[in-house]
């Protein structure tokens, strides 16, 4: 006799190994169908995004609020001492920057001599605050409080302390979630400046606690890279914009194959203190389209 | 009912504590996994089924902001929660070390089963760095969180099977 049989005055139950056995079939369904599409981010990221987000953000803020208060006391003879030597460092720059105000109005004049002047800085940015972090600890994504409704899209970059972040991946509503760089399953195409030779940084988690990301398949023929030399993304990259910055090499080794390079870059960001980041709201492909049109 | 809402309340105050309160309080980078204190205790405290139910949920709750596929969080927890689930008929309230094992056994079995799915496919072939570095900072953290958690989860189980309890009589 089936095990599935309602007895009398009993309320009908599936058993648990046929349960877990129709669950199963269901993850794998759900495995296989969301491996390529986002066919159920949108009810499913909508749900979560009005249960959820509304308490992490509650929590994030208080969170911040406490962290800021106790920074706060412990800073106030730091910032005095600070002051002083800043004010120092004011005259100095003030000289400084008018040097360096005569050599940009040179440049301008030379860039437009040269018709030159690249699509620069010129992208536009929204801000987000961090509200939630990785549930496991294998990866290192984040979720900010800026979603679809405003205006945010899967695939935008996402930018703090004047570097690259990562980009978003997942939209809801009210959140987006962001994978960052130094997530072990991450890959940026990029390239050396003043050089221009292409590289690929991956994130590493045997990595991220020596605050370094690898790079790799560096082809540097005339060996004119050094430690300490600038990475940005690269124009080919079909999902990072242009010229952003990632950060300065650290090491270089030549690999096995004498051919590639590898090695590791220190990024500008800290990923660990990060707590608003600017989200760039065009897309790659976008702009591609754009210039097309024109 | 009130068990559902109880236990939908529960999940989502741990998966809120997980992601905001812990990353603070993390020690190296390293997190608590109070998800699965939950699907362990909730399994090995109210059998197969129940235990199964809530690991899903709880790992579903992953997936939807964490996961890169949805359904893979969802169905190690599934398992995880299942399997302390044939534990029941061995748990008695009073004793801990039943509960203490099981739970740090099931991180364990979670970490490395994480491991072999999420990196060993794509070569990252180092078991003994994640070992260490990962997986057994992670089990450790959480059975100490267990020592925090799980009375609360026991009390709360407890209040609602005396109060289910009740209601049964009053219907006989």
């Amino acid at each position: 006799m089936s095990p599935v049989v309602k007895k009398k005055g009993e309320k009908f139950t599936i058993p648990s190994k046929y349960l877990l056995f129709v669950l199963t079939v269901l993850c794998c369904v759900a495995m296989l169908l969301t491996f390529g599409t986002d066919l159920f981010n949108i009810p499913l990221n909508s749900a979560a995004g009005y249960v959820i987000v509304p308490f992490q953000q509650g929590i994030s803020k208080t969170g911040e609020w406490l962290s800021r208060r106790s920074d706060e006391l412990k800073q106030i003879r730091d910032l005095l001492e600070e002051n002083a030597r800043l004010k120092d460092q004011v005259a100095e720059l003030t000289s400084e920057n008018t040097v360096l105000q005569q050599n940009y109005y040179e440049l301008n004049r030379l860039e437009d001599l040269l018709e030159l002047k690249e699509e620069y800085n010129q992208y536009t940015s929204v801000g987000a605050r961090i509200i939630s972090r990785d549930s496991g600890n294998w990866y290192s994504n984040f979720v900010v409080d800026k979603g679809y409704e405003d205006g945010i899209a899967v695939d935008m970059n996402v930018m703090a302390d004047g570097g690259l972040v990562g980009r978003v991946t997942s939209v809801g509503p009210n959140w987006a979630k962001v994978t960052s760089i130094i997530s072990d399953h991450s890959n940026v195409s990029a390239t050396v400046m003043p050089e221009g030779d292409n590289l690929i940084v991956s994130g590493d988690l045997q990595l991220m606690k020596n605050g370094v990301i690898r790079f790799s398949q560096l082809l540097d023929g005339d060996d004119g890279v050094e430690p300490g030399n600038k990475v940005v993304t690269s124009s080919i990259s079909d999902k990072f914009l242009a010229d952003i910055l990632i950060g300065y090499i650290d090491t270089i080794n030549l690999d096995a194959n004498n051919l590639t390079k590898s090695g590791y870059i220190t990024p500008v960001v800290d990923f660990e203190h990060m707590e608003e980041v600017l989200i760039l709201t065009q897309l790659k492909t976008q702009i591609e389209e754009e210039d097309a049109q024109e | 009912m009130l068990r559902k809402t109880v236990t939908a309340l529960l999940i989502l105050f741990c998966f809120l504590l997980q992601t905001t309160v812990f990353r603070s309080l993390n020690f190296g980078g390293i997190i608590p996994n109070l998800m699965i204190i939950l699907t362990s205790s909730f399994g090995f405290m109210r059998g197969e089924r129940e235990g199964l139910l809530i690991g899903f949920f709880c790992g579903l709750l992953c997936d939807v902001f964490y996961g890169d596929i949805l359904g893979f969080y969802a169905m190690v927890l599934m398992y995880v929660g299942f399997v302390n689930g044939k534990f029941s008929g061995i748990f008695y309230p009073q004793d801990i070390k039943l509960p203490m094992a099981l739970i740090l056994l099931s991180d364990l079995t979670y970490g490395v089963t994480c491991y072999v799915l999420l990196f060993l496919l794509r070569g990252r072939l180092d078991f003994t760095y994640y070992l260490l570095n990962i997986i057994v900072p992670e089990a450790i953290y959480t059975i100490i969180v267990t020592l925090l958690l799980y009375p609360l989860v026991l009390g709360i189980n407890g209040i609602l099977e005396a109060r289910e309890k009740r209601r049964a009589q009053i219907f006989v």
